[in-house]
């Protein structure tokens, strides 16, 4: 009941997630905790399903069975038992307290970089235009494009369109932040600048689940590696366990000798 | 035979006026059906989709003229007694909808699927997706065929001088009847449907260039 048992609790409670997409089974009772200010990074082959759980994290996409909490309240259903979904509006104010970058960026294209982060602001925190405006700045710096706040996402390269998502992402101030894949569509030149910025993230205990194929990434900024094969948890520990090349796993000694092979 | 014109212009103005009325009450009804409907049928669940679908398609199916025809003498078959006035004016708006929806339909489903996400893992509501993320981005793509759908409604609101209602097209065979002028009162009417039409296209082009910043 004290607040120090509060604070190791788990952040995001995953427990016993199955999904199907008609008769494949991406998830197969997936169980996974986050505490506070950890960076847990899931990786596996793909198809593993690393990317429909990181979605139904902020129910991007709903799950057949089990519960997913975030600071102890289901996320996309009233009530487990039940498991009534939640109104539009409910959903809406859930997903504001997770943030998410996606491997496409996904900026909106008639917006500025300043107007793709003060939209959630504006809209949903209800701060006021020259509030958001700063608020927008300050991430923009951050991320090392103060001077590109009025400039349209067309006119940015896909790293610095990777950093505008990851701002927006933040600037909403979410619980947990969701990165899926977010250096997957780079060029390889591209990637270390946006690599620095989660990872001074990280450094401001920042909470953070993603999905990655960076393992030399992977291996430095992860508080624990999840390896998911076939829909399930097959392996979860610190890096150095996980990634090791003598481990007993014969699943995840495949895939790292696999990727390995192709990827050094 | 100028003159004869020149003495018919007031009741060709009035004409004018109403084509003017009644195309811009298509225009307007059908936008707001049209977009409501299309929402409908992109976003709504499975019995609204399918009722949107067999209502557009069915619409479409049917010749203007027909739909007219029928809203003004078949409909009265069931207790429904219009005005010829609004009988033209629903069945114009009706084939119209159909458009819109379709129009609405394309514009929304060529935003790439990550944009919603994205709108929706900050947190926005349905009503905000669409209103600040959608509708800005599908504009561009809706704002063509519908202008073209616009000039459609103009000239297309000449049938409706066939249910005996006195617009533009009606007026200038009237004042034919009593001059028997056709020639040069058809070129009359032709340039006046034209210059509408034309400052319509002009105005879309315009509009077109100034939502011009999405990539593509």
């Amino acid at each position: 009941m004290s607040t120090s048992s509060n604070d190791t609790r788990a952040l995001l409670d995953v427990r016993d997630v199955s999904k199907s997409f008609g008769v494949v089974q991406v998830l197969r009772s997936v169980s996974l905790q986050v505490t506070r200010g950890e960076v847990v990074t899931v990786i596996g082959p793909s198809g593993s399903g690393k990317t429909t759980l990181l979605r139904c994290v902020n129910f991007l996409e709903s799950y057949d069975s089990g519960s997913i909490r975030i600071d102890g309240k289901e996320v996309g259903f009233r009530d487990p038992g039940t498991r009534q979904r939640r109104s539009e509006r409910d959903l809406a104010a859930m997903r504001a307290e997770t943030g998410m970058v996606f491997q496409s960026f996904n900026l909106f294209p008639h917006l500025t970089a300043a107007g793709n982060i003060m939209l959630g602001l504006r809209k949903v925190r209800g701060k006021s235009e020259a509030e958001a405006r700063s608020i927008a700045e300050h991430w923009l710096g951050r991320v090392g494009l103060a001077h590109k706040a009025d400039s349209l996402p067309a006119e940015l390269s896909g790293g610095q369109q990777q950093r505008v998502g990851i701002a927006r992402a933040v600037a909403m101030e979410p619980k947990i932040l969701l990165l899926d894949e977010i250096t997957s569509a780079l060029d390889p030149e591209l990637v270390g600048e946006v690599l620095a910025v989660v990872r001074s993230l990280a450094e401001d205990g920042m909470t953070m689940l993603m999905v990655t194929h960076e393992m030399a990434f992977a291996r430095d900024a992860s508080s624990r590696i999840v390896f998911m094969a076939d829909g399930g948890v097959s392996a979860v520990g610190p890096p150095k366990e996980i990634l090791a090349a003598e481990t007993t796993n014969e699943r995840l000694r495949t895939f790292l000798a696999r990727f390995r092979a192709s990827h050094f | 035979m100028l003159t004869q014109i020149a003495y018919a212009l007031p009741f060709l103005a009035q004409g004018f006026a109403l084509t003017l009325w009644v195309s811009l009450l298509v225009v307007v009804l059908s936008l707001i059906a049209g977009v409501l409907l299309g929402v409908g049928l992109v976003y709504g669940p499975v019995p609204l989709r399918w009722a949107v679908r067999i209502f557009s398609d069915t619409i479409r199916g049917i010749p203007i003229l027909v739909l007219m025809f029928f809203v003004y003498y078949g409909v009265p078959a069931i207790g429904l007694h219009l005005p010829s006035f609004w009988a033209a004016v629903l069945a114009l708006t009706l084939f119209k909808t159909a458009q819109v929806i379709e129009y609405l339909r394309g514009a929304v489903g060529s935003i790439p699927k990550g944009q919603s996400e994205a709108a929706m893992a900050i947190g926005l509501t349905f009503r905000q997706r669409l209103a600040y993320v959608i509708f800005p981005q599908a504009f561009r793509r809706f704002l063509p065929p519908w202008i073209n759908g616009v000039t459609d409604a103009v000239k297309g609101s000449a049938l409706v001088s066939l249910l005996g209602i006195t617009d533009l097209m009606q007026a200038i065979n009237q004042v034919i009847g009593r001059t028997y002028e056709a020639m040069p009162l058809y070129i009359l009417g032709a340039l006046i449907y034209f210059a509408v039409n034309y400052a319509l296209s002009l105005a879309s082009r315009r509009l077109e260039r100034r939502f011009s910043f999405i990539r593509e």
